[in-house]
């Protein structure tokens, strides 16, 4: 059993359903992110186990307990929000010994937990200040330090950084990392970024409509999607999609706006054991390459980012996006080719959008 | 430009300037005309203008209207009904003020089922003519052995004002964070602790606002005290109504400025003093966390 599992859990509001049915196990010391788009049902999942909420039907453990119908103060548990919520009209010392306080911790080790968190997240000098006075980064600091100073069995984040502007974002998102490394602390964290999903998860529950798409690791994830979603959400550009000529389908060679497309041996035995009505090809930016041989095509559009282009190329099969390392020499308007591995190509079912090969 | 600029500002402060003080001058003739009047004797009064300067800082007229003015057969001035008035004023202010936050608190931060119809059924309470409630509350305080006293006073006043303190309350309540509410039961507060430690603690201009509202209705207010007080429980607005209907040979005008004067002190004493904080609490937005 792990520190915390999501059984079965289902969330209705009238005939609305917001959770169809999740099941979520995480190791202790893991760190698990629920990201999707607004309205996939990550925040209500996260309120669930905070104890903001009650599901429908299931149940939520952390440990060995059911806590499904406990009050959140009851959970050991410590949450930070994605407006801080730092009491306005308490200093930030008496905002982290808040939690402390209420459970009656004496008053000397209250102030012993502030001095550690105090040290731990470089706000000593803040403690004396209000809320008021401090600035965005000085509060995201402060909320941690609340949540920090209780040692929490689990640590919930729901968007924290998405308040900050962007440098500041990732300066909190490695802190954050760091943090996490240091004590190993279970923790659930909600966004709807990607990359933050990417770089802070040990684990990713990819959500959409109330459903997990895909629960697995950052590399799984992105290298083997699950899902059609799953594979245009994490990613930037989005991965390229092809949608495979009907008449070609179940066929010895898949076509696409009439090309043919070479499939690795693996892909094609998968396509033999899983037969699909309808595909779609999948294929990541940085997995086509920008040379003198493969698809021609004309360049639309450079985007240059600094240590990578994104080149936009019209071909016969459709616009693709193609990530190069660098500067690109050609210029919009040239004639170029684009080739790729066939085994970096991803076949989804048009129907289902489930993962083929 | 900047020449131009600048004599239209100057223009446009001095028709700003005009206009105001014009207005000031309206709203404030005839606070000067009772004042000046009560500060006269009554030889003055009959011989001068009615906006002429007392001749001299003459309070003979206070004196009595405190102590020694009639109403009807006791001539003990307003001096009883301002101390009835104070007894009835304090308690009921508190007590409404206090129940109009927790209910807020509960229907902003703690609803429940038809909680929302509950409480638009309490906004009748703030916009209902009052004249509505004299009967069955009459009948209410007979029950209670309440009636024809500076309590029973009280409970209407509190049951009365409840609807508005709780309305404003709610309403400022509502622009309080959730977030804040749901990190305090994180942390392990109830719904009191959360109520006395985050919320209270950050209501200073409701309370500001609240308080001056009901003080000013409830020491104001003439109808429930004509309707719901005899003998020595009556409350200054209905001895000042009874000391000017008084008949005497000789109609005391600048007594009756002077008792006037003093049933009005203690609210505008209350808006000269916190006047500053009730517009800025009516017009406070969210707290920045």
């Amino acid at each position: 059993m792990g520190a915390l599992s999501i059984r079965n859990v289902r969330k209705s509001f009238g005939t609305v359903d917001i959770l169809k049915g999740i099941d979520i196990e995480v190791e202790e010391g893991e760190f698990l992110i629920l990201v999707g788009p607004s309205g996939c049902g990550k925040s209500t999942l996260l309120s669930m186990i905070a104890g903001l909420d009650v599901p429908s039907t299931g149940s939520i453990h952390i440990g060995e307990r059911d806590v499904t119908h406990e009050l959140p103060k009851d959970r050991d548990i410590a949450m930070v929000f994605q407006s801080y919520a730092l009491y306005p009209n308490m200093n930030v010392a008496q905002n982290i010994s808040f939690a402390l306080e209420m459970r009656k911790v004496p008053k000397a080790e209250r102030a012993a937990a502030v001095q550690r968190v105090a040290t731990m997240l470089q706000i000593e000098h803040l403690l004396d200040r209000k809320p008021g006075q401090l600035s965005g980064g000085q509060r995201q600091r402060v909320a941690m330090g609340r949540a920090l100073a209780r040692n929490p069995k689990l640590f919930l984040f729901d968007e924290p950084l998405s308040n900050l502007d962007a440098k500041l974002r990732v300066e909190m998102r490695a802190e954050i990392k760091l943090l996490h490394q240091r004590t190993r602390t279970t923790t659930v964290y909600v966004t709807h970024d990607q990359v933050e999903a990417m770089t802070l998860g040990d684990r990713i529950a990819v959500m959409r409509d109330g459903v997990v798409q895909q629960f697995g690791t950052p590399d799984d994830i992105y290298t083997r999607p699950a899902t059609r979603f799953v594979a245009e959400f994490i990613g930037s550009p989005a991965m390229n999609m092809l949608p495979v000529d009907a008449a070609s389908v179940g066929a010895e060679a898949l076509t696409v706006q009439g090309t043919s497309i070479a499939l690795s041996p693996e892909q094609q035995a998968a396509l033999r054991r899983q037969p699909a009505a309808g595909l779609v090809i999948g294929l990541r930016p940085e997995r086509v390459q920008l040379g003198d041989r493969g698809v021609a095509g004309r360049l639309t559009l450079l985007e240059p980012t600094g240590p990578d282009t994104y080149a936009f190329v019209d071909t016969p099969l459709g616009g693709l996006v193609s990530r190069v390392a660098g500067t690109v020499t050609q210029r919009v308007g040239d004639v170029v080719n684009l080739n790729w591995d066939a085994r970096d190509l991803h076949l989804f079912d048009t129907a289902t959008e489930a993962r083929i090969g | 430009m900047i020449r131009d600029r600048r004599s239209m500002t100057l223009w446009h402060r001095f028709a700003i300037w005009s206009v105001l003080l014009l207005f000031a001058a309206f709203f404030l003739l005839p606070l000067y005309v009772m004042v000046a009047t009560s500060l006269k004797d009554m030889a003055e009064v009959r011989d001068g203008n009615l906006l002429s300067l007392p001749g001299s800082l003459n309070f003979a007229a206070w004196h009595k209207a405190w102590s020694q003015a009639c109403t009807g057969t006791d001539c003990g001035g307003l001096q009883p009904f301002f101390w009835n008035s104070t007894l009835m004023v304090v308690p009921a202010v508190l007590i409404s003020t206090a129940l109009g936050a927790v209910n807020g608190y509960v229907f902003s931060k703690w609803k429940f089922a038809y909680s929302e119809l509950m409480f638009g059924m309490m906004l009748f309470g703030a916009f209902m003519p009052l004249q509505v409630v004299l009967l069955p509350m009459s009948q209410v305080l007979g029950w209670f052995n309440l009636a024809d006293s500076i309590w029973g006073l009280v409970i209407v006043h509190v049951l009365v004002g409840l609807a508005t303190t709780t309305l404003f309350f709610r309403n400022y309540y509502v622009s309080l964070p959730d977030e804040l509410v749901r990190a305090a039961m994180l942390d392990g507060a109830g719904f009191w602790r959360i109520f006395w430690r985050i919320v209270l603690p950050l209501s200073a201009p409701i309370l500001v606002v609240t308080l001056i509202w009901q003080f000013t209705q409830i020491w104001n207010d003439f109808l429930f005290g004509v309707v719901f007080s005899a003998g020595d429980a009556k409350p200054i607005t209905v001895g000042l109504n009874n000391m000017a209907n008084t008949s005497s040979s000789v109609k005391e005008y600048n007594v009756d400025m002077a008792a006037a004067m003093i049933a009005a002190l203690p609210t505008l004493a209350i808006y000269v003093l916190a006047g500053k904080h009730f517009v800025r609490g009516l017009t406070a937005g969210a707290v920045k966390g």
